[in-house]
């Protein structure tokens, strides 16, 4: 499920002999794997049959550079198709027209509007310190006017007050009425959901667009959107034109090629990401990230950006001194795992690492998920501060007592020590290297795996240098691979 | 009890089988008309009832269009570029390597998943490889083969009958497929099978997802367990068991919380919901749920491993078909996974559920039947 397309071209490029330049036969091959790998991230046939074409045009011919293999070359050549595609300048939500300014969401039924319409709402708010009114004319789900009622509490954001027995349009008009007397910058319609093929719904939409005229229609679709993509974005488009995407549910393990499919029907830039079910999980779109997911990956930027938001600069600067000193210890050990779980866990960093799909599955095997780093961190809080600092101190009738405080074994609080022995050498080691930098090259990778053969970033997908986040990521414990069973 | 509206009339003693089984309404044959069921029979028998009682249940307020119309615009219409699909390949002729791969696309696009359509073509291939075939067959032999990998899961949702315990169901799924509403449906067409159905407000996360599910308590006119939102999901569940049980209830369905498989916080959430539940009755809950959005792609199989391995869980309920999305991606899931499918949901409407039918359903995932359309 997770096998990578970098996987499989260097698959087919390996049977190959390096050549200067690629030569049909070559790209046809590497562009079936391509094509597959497309359809199994869910974009949609004609939008996959398209993008094929037109990179099979771009790669025939294409010199190889020297340092990099065949099947890299095409992997960068279909990664910067793809970001082209998705938009690679990324845009944002206009708000530059007189006030107020209407943004009409529309999308189907469960795909994230009324969510998306508080998130958006709490940022121009915030961020741009615009005065903003909400109103809900979803008339048809039970209690969805009160469900952004309540957003708006959460967030400050004012809502239109409920008037039951309204119907969609005059509750968009009478919120433009509102909006004008309240003097607000901007009025957000969250509507009811509906399919594309719904037709009294579809010109009830059509209608409320004619009266509140939108400065913004935004489509709000789901991530996780199988080839039915296309239908809506392209129906949608014809009955209420739309003038941006807001995709969703991007936190969730989905391929997301719904978002290549949309754009290209629509031609519409994708406006904005939801990341989460929390007001503040809004972001902008990055079409590399989604580029890197797409074709399997990885999603390096998005990484490098988690590490450096949540290791708090001071702890991080701390742990490098320590990390020159060799002194660290299990208070910093359990730092670092609750800074692991901070970054979506285990499971959620290697799902942004690029080629780590097969060992993913072995990490997985081997019991080795979230759970564990929290009987780990359970094991320290179980020591007394002196032994957090002096492990040595620990012998067996210590261990047996952290192991039953933790309600672990003893065991698991050796795993535990001699992880962190490997560590704190593998940190020396760094320490002396220069300290900083742990990122290039992530050395911190399970048991020190490497990356797959064949799976190096694209040229051109290096990480940001600079990007050091400080004190850079925090390493995966060596000790983490099979055998820390359970 | 009565304040609930609850019907008086209990169930018989055995099994039940929901909703109906081999007595479901024949598969809707694009292109071919049905009546209408007119016969609400309250003592029906028991192999009749689903299907009368499915349209008894009806709401008598206007109906845009007849149950049956509605499901064949909603599924054959996402049929139906499937059907043009094949149409467009064969126009009686051989069929060859590059028919084949036209064919798997057209599979592809139905969200089949490649896997599948590759194995369902090559099937095709081993039969009739370099033979002259034309395009009603080749729709006959999709529907054949596709109703041979969903019937064996096809099943009704089975709910225990004269058991002293309310049958717990659990409902589960990502956010945003149509757990509530499809409670709402299951709990309305449980009444009308004379069952008193009670339920748990256990999304206590979403804003006003507590009063949505109310509004269904309301418009079925059962109790709802609920406490203040933000408070802890297994608690209500708790709560929601041991009031079911003073009230006597036959059945209690618990709504959750949507949640994403990858998340492990909110995973493991519903393994303490699982685990307390099971602590004022070990069997509890009696089923749990799985709602699948049809628009979903290829991540409904892994949403189906997740929530299996944390959750249990015992049958799929797939919402939404009245789109065009075509649900493909079920038979991918019927050919990995061994859990029965019961339902479909065709609409938001408190009648919309459809029990899962595999002919029904392949045939008008290949346009099977729609030859004269
Ligand atoms: N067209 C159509 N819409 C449906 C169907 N089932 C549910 N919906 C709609 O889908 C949306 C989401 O449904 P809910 O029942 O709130 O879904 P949920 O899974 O409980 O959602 P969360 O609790 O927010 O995770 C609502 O607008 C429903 O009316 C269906 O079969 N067809
Ligand atoms: N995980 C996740 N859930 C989301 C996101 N956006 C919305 N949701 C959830 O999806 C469900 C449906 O959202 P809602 O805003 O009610 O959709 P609407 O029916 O289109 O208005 C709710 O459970 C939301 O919490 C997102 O970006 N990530
Ligand atoms: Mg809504
Ligand atoms: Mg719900």
């Amino acid at each position: 499920m997770f096998d990578t397309l970098s996987d499989r071209l260097s698959g087919v490029f390996d049977k190959l002999r390096k050549q200067a330049s690629l030569n049909e036969k070559d790209v046809d091959t590497a562009m079936r794997e391509v094509r597959r790998a497309l359809l199994e991230a869910d974009v949609a046939l004609p939008v996959a049959r398209d993008f094929i074409a037109k990179v099979r045009e771009k790669a025939v011919g294409q010199d190889v550079v020297k340092s990099v293999t065949p099947g890299q070359m095409v992997v960068k050549i279909v990664h910067d198709h793809l970001v082209e595609m998705l938009g690679a300048e990324s845009v944002g939500i206009d708000l530059a027209a007189a006030p107020p300014v209407p943004i009409l969401m529309v999308g189907l039924q469960g795909s994230g509007k009324t969510t998306s319409t508080a998130k958006l709402a709490a940022r121009f708010q915030k961020r741009e310190r615009k005065k903003v009114l909400m109103a809900s004319l979803d008339v048809q789900r039970p209690a969805a006017q009160e469900q952004l009622r309540v957003l708006g509490e959460q967030t400050g954001v004012a809502t239109l007050p409920i008037v039951a027995g309204q119907m969609p349009v005059d509750i968009a008009k009478r919120a433009m009425e509102a909006a004008k007397l309240g003097s607000y910058d901007i009025v957000m319609l969250d509507t009811a959901g509906r399919t594309h093929v719904d037709e009294a719904l579809m010109s009830e939409v059509a209608v409320i667009r004619e009266a509140s005229k939108p400065h913004e229609t935004l489509l709000v679709a789901d991530s996780l959107t199988g080839q039915d993509a296309v239908n809506v974005a392209q129906r949608f488009n014809e009955r209420v034109p739309l003038t941006g995407i807001v995709l969703t549910r991007i936190d969730g393990d989905g391929r997301g090629g719904a978002a290549l499919s949309m754009r290209a029907v629509t031609g519409c830039p994708i406006k904005a990401i939801g990341v989460g079910e929390k007001i503040e999980d809004l972001e902008d779109f990055h079409p590399e990230r989604i580029a890197g997911r797409i074709l399997g990956m990885g999603d390096v930027v998005s990484l490098v950006e988690k590490a450096s938001e949540h290791v708090e600069l001071e702890k991080a600067e701390k742990l490098v001194k320590k990390m020159e000193k060799g002194t660290f210890d299990l208070e910093d050990l359990a730092d670092q795992l609750a800074q692991m779980r901070k970054m979506g866990g285990v499971q959620g960093l290697l799902g942004m690492l690029p080629g780590v799909g097969k060992m993913k599955n072995q990490m997985a095997a081997a019991g080795l998920d979230d759970k564990l780093i929290k009987r780990q961190e359970a094991i320290v809080s179980s020591m007394t501060p002196e032994e957090r600092r002096k492990p040595k101190l620990l012998n067996g009738s210590r261990k047996r007592r952290v192991a039953a405080g933790s309600g672990t074994t003893v065991p698991e609080v050796n795993r535990l020590l001699k992880m962190h022995r490997q560590m704190s050498d593998m940190m020396k080691k760094a320490g002396k290297k220069g300290g900083k930098g742990m990122l290039g090259g992530m050395p911190g990778l399970p048991g020190g795996a490497a990356l797959p053969p064949g799976m190096q970033l694209p040229p051109g997908m290096n990480l940001p240098s600079g990007v050091n986040a400080p004190g850079g990521l925090p390493p995966l414990p060596p000790g983490f691979l099979p055998g820390g069973k359970k | 009890m009565k304040r609930f509206g609850w019907r008086k009339n209990r169930p018989q003693s055995g099994q039940d089988v929901l909703p109906g089984e081999d007595h479901a309404p024949p598969a809707p044959l694009p292109g071919e008309s049905l009546p209408e069921d007119p016969a609400p029979t309250e003592a029906a028998p028991v192999a009749a009832r689903a299907e009368t009682s499915l349209a008894a249940q009806e709401p008598p307020a206007p109906e845009k269009k007849g149950w049956f119309s509605r499901l064949k615009s909603g599924l054959s219409r996402s049929t139906g570029a499937l059907s043009e699909g094949v149409s467009g390949i064969f126009t009686r002729a051989r069929l060859d390597q590059e028919r084949l791969d036209e064919l798997e696309d057209v599979l592809i696009q139905a969200d089949l998943g490649v896997d599948v359509a590759m194995e369902i073509t090559e099937a095709l291939a081993s039969e009739r490889f370099d033979k002259e075939i034309s395009p009603q067959e080749v729709r006959e032999f999709l529907a054949g083969h596709i109703a041979d990998i969903l019937e064996p899961v096809a099943a009704p949702l089975r709910i225990e009958r004269d058991r002293d315990e309310p049958f717990v169901i659990l409902v589960v799924g990502v956010n945003g497929t149509g757990k509530t509403t499809t409670i709402g449906k299951l709990g309305n067409w449980l009444q009308g099978e004379g069952y008193r159905v009670m339920l748990g407000a256990g999304d206590t996360f979403r804003a006003a997802a507590i009063e949505q599910l109310q509004i269904w308590g309301e418009r079925l006119n059962v109790p709802v367990i609920a406490r203040e939102p933000g408070a802890d999901a297994a608690g209500l569940a708790y709560d929601a068991v041991e009031k079911a049980r003073e009230a006597g209830a036959d059945v209690l369905l618990i709504d959750t919380a949507g949640r994403l498989q990858n998340k492990s916080g909110l995973m493991d959430e519903l393994r303490k919901i699982k685990r307390v539940l099971g602590k004022l009755d070990a069997d509890a809950p009696h089923a749990v749920l799985l709602v699948l959005d049809a628009t979903t792609g290829q991540n409904a199989i892994s949403q189906v491993e997740v929530f299996q391995e944390v959750a249990g869980i015992t049958g799929l309920v797939m919402t939404k078909l009245d789109g065009t999305a075509r649900g493909g991606i079920l038979v991918a899931v019927a050919r990995k996974f061994d859990l029965p499918i019961h339902a479909i949901g065709i609409g938001e409407g408190i009648g919309d559920l459809r029990p899962f039918d595999a002919q029904q359903f392949a045939q008008a995932l290949t346009g099977a039947e729609a030859a004269g359309e």
